[in-house]
């Protein structure tokens, strides 16, 4: 079965790890006083391979590797290049604002090629020890990115925030892969997937979904799990909060497709209604809040909820329908969003020094093309035609009207009104002519310097694409979801069971 | 045998575990944190995990508890400032605490027999070991590594004192 050497199923991780050790070495031998920037060239390289090397797996058959512990599909493909594409934005706009003495630049690229590492294997695990080892690793070096601005007070209290409540988020997750264990004796997923209907006992299996899913919903940001992304996305750097607030979601939304759609599918009954009431409480709540805000970040962070409560939505429908318009949302949702925080990161600074509403009054006067892609990318948040955004949404939502859930997909369209709200706020700020001299904001004229111009242009022709064209990316998509779907007969030497008396969880 | 074993270390866990939080003083907690590992490490080997036990000790109540109480007392840490937390924490959480382990407790105490598990007869083996560790999870094994590196770097980077960084604008 397994024609393809092992290391191919894993090149982009691998790719991505030898680019931070790399980065590591560099970084050891240059002298303290050189500037640390070519590092960040060093990063986006190397993630460009990865990238390159995702878009090669398609060449390789389906199958796993490293005894069944990770895997290749169209599924996994799909996630990481869109992981890596990410990165790739969020790097180069790194690239070009991070302060030329800002502490510890190549840890900071190291820490986000590690990250990408984890987030990448995330999507592609099949065994749940994998999993939560590349949980583990994609949480913690985004716990240390927030808080790198040491300086601020903000920055410690947004890691401290993010570090306590992920790690108590993913002891759940963790409690769920024990009983999960318990029920079924093994931790690959496809295993898990044969046994669970036949399991003998039901209420722990239950208890396992239920633990399982307050871990991910919690690394997605939807509600009631989302009280530390205000805080998290306002103390973090900006550069650090386009990738925090896009690819580890990514890589959870693709866990939590993964694990309602491979290992929990015969107890649909259970949990669309549950994901029915959490992608309802997400938006509303995330689109109220938001309306409420005058710090731009706080605000984009309530809005991130409600986008996961959007996309929440596509889960009300079972089977191939709901998974491709779920990966489409995401990938339309990380595509606007990297872009938004994008500019909020030229416009407001590192330091955020501009952080209002009321700062981006006349951005579009002082930056043409600053304040026109601001509002380019609000449009596409809002959901307007030829953006990524419209498409996410309408597949989304279509997706919950096949499965039934109507009502759901009316209250999304209420909430999508709603928030258009709070983006038209920030959007006509940002375009008002300001009314005298001296009321405007002595901000500089911001700088778009070759990396973050590239970066931009990354997020702006993703959007567009999958705003105009989504047909190719929605296949894609769609051939994601038969793989993931598609549970493969046991092997003939099953891996865990056969070759040993014990089980790997004992250790 | 078996049974009061069980319940004297259970016993102690929960004992360590309150006691723990209770303790206004961080040299405390962190001894009483040896007791819960230590009772646990029993527990282990009630359940027939021997090397689960052994590692239980050796590296959660031996090395880490040696690093928790060298750091305590390094950094010299007073008696923690006690706070009532907030009302609505007093007043929702509670309950809220109280009502979810009643659920808990009733769904686990009428389930129908959380079934039986028999222990392994089998001593487990050095080779039993490494064959699962190198090669059926060799993936997550080699994967930890990236964890473990990740952790030194975000040390160094949050605890090393910065000088004024991120000051200048570009």
């Amino acid at each position: 079965m397994n024609t393809v050497p092992d290391i191919f199923r894993i090149l982009p991780e691998v790719i991505l790890t030898v680019t931070g050790v790399i980065i590591m070495l560099i970084d050891a031998s240059l002298r303290p006083e050189r500037p640390r920037r070519s590092m960040g060239w060093v990063a986006a390289i190397g993630t460009t391979f990865a990238l390159w090397a995702s878009l090669w797996q398609f060449s390789l058959p389906q199958g796993t590797a490293f005894f069944g512990t990770v895997e290749t599909s169209v599924f996994t493909i799909f996630f990481h290049v869109l992981i890596c594409g990410i990165v790739l934005v969020a790097l180069l706009v790194a690239l070009d604002t991070l302060p030329a003495d800002s502490h510890h630049q190549g840890e900071f690229y190291a820490l986000v090629v590690f990250g990408t590492v984890g987030m990448c294997l995330l999507t592609s695990a099949i065994e749940l020890l994998v999993v939560f080892i590349a949980l583990e690793i994609s949480s913690i070096s985004t716990y240390i990115l927030a808080g790198y601005r040491k300086q601020t007070g903000r920055g410690p209290e947004a890691a401290i925030k993010y570090f306590l409540l992920g790690s108590f988020a993913t002891a759940f997750l963790l409690y769920g892969i024990a009983l999960i264990f318990g029920a079924t004796g093994t931790t690959e997923i496809y295993d898990i997937a044969r046994q669970i209907t036949s399991a003998p006992n039901h209420a722990l299996v239950l208890a396992a979904m239920a633990m399982m899913l307050v871990g991910i919903l919690f690394k997605v940001s939807a509600a009631p799990f989302h009280v530390w992304t205000p805080d998290v996305y306002e103390g973090a750097p900006s550069p650090v909060v386009a990738l925090l607030s896009t690819a580890p979601k990514a890589a959870a939304f693709a866990l939590l497709l993964r694990v309602l759609y491979e290992i929990f599918p015969a107890f649909d009954t259970l949990w669309v209604p549950l994901l029915w009431i959490v992608a309802v409480l997400s938006m509303t709540v995330g689109n109220l809040a938001a309306l409420r805000q005058q710090n731009v970040k706080r605000m984009l962070a309530y809005s991130s909820i409600a986008h996961a409560g959007y996309l929440l939505a596509a889960f009300a429908s079972i089977g191939s329908i709901g998974i491709a318009a779920a990966s489409f949302y995401t990938a339309a949702y990380a595509a606007m969003n990297v872009g938004v925080f994008a500019v909020v990161t030229l416009a407001g600074g590192y330091n955020d020094d501009l952080p209002m509403i009321d700062d981006y009054r006349g951005l579009i006067y002082r930056s043409p093309l600053l304040g026109s892609l601001l509002i380019f990318f609000l449009a596409s948040l809002v959901g307007i035609p030829f953006t990524g955004g419209f498409f996410g949404k309408f597949y989304s939502f279509s997706a919950a009207v096949q499965g039934g859930a109507i009502a759901l997909a009316i209250i999304g369209l209420l909430n999508s009104g709603l928030a258009s709200a709070y983006y038209l706020r920030l959007a006509l700020a940002a375009a008002q002519r300001p009314t005298n001299e001296a009321d405007r904001p002595q901000g500089r004229a911001p700088q778009l310097g070759v990396a973050v111009g590239a970066g931009l242009l990354l997020a702006v022709s993703a959007t567009l694409v999958l705003g105009i064209v989504p047909g190719e990316v929605l296949r894609t998509a769609q051939s994601g979801a038969h793989t993931l779907q598609s549970i493969p007969p046991q092997t003939t030497a099953p891996v865990t069971a056969s070759a040993s008396t014990i089980h790997p969880a004992k250790f | 045998m078996h049974l009061i074993l069980f319940f004297l270390f259970a016993g102690f866990c929960l004992a360590g575990a309150i006691n723990l939080l209770l303790q206004s003083h961080p040299i405390n907690s962190a001894l009483s944190l040896i007791v819960v590992m230590t009772s646990l490490a029993v527990l282990y080997l009630l359940l027939g995990a021997e090397f689960l036990a052994a590692a239980q000790i050796i590296v959660y109540a031996g090395a880490i508890m040696v690093l928790f109480t060298f750091v305590v007392m390094l950094l010299n840490a007073g008696r923690e400032e006690r706070t009532l937390g907030s009302r609505a924490a007093r007043i929702v959480g509670f309950p809220a605490v109280v009502a979810i382990l009643g659920v808990v407790a009733t769904i686990i105490l009428h389930a129908q027999g959380l079934g039986t598990a028999a222990l392994s007869q089998g001593i487990t083996s050095t080779e039993d070991l490494s064959r699962v560790l190198f090669h059926d999870l060799l993936l997550p094994f080699e994967v930890t590594s990236v964890l473990i590196l990740i952790a030194i770097l975000g040390a160094v980077a949050l605890a090393r004192r910065g000088d004024g960084e991120g000051t200048a604008q570009k």
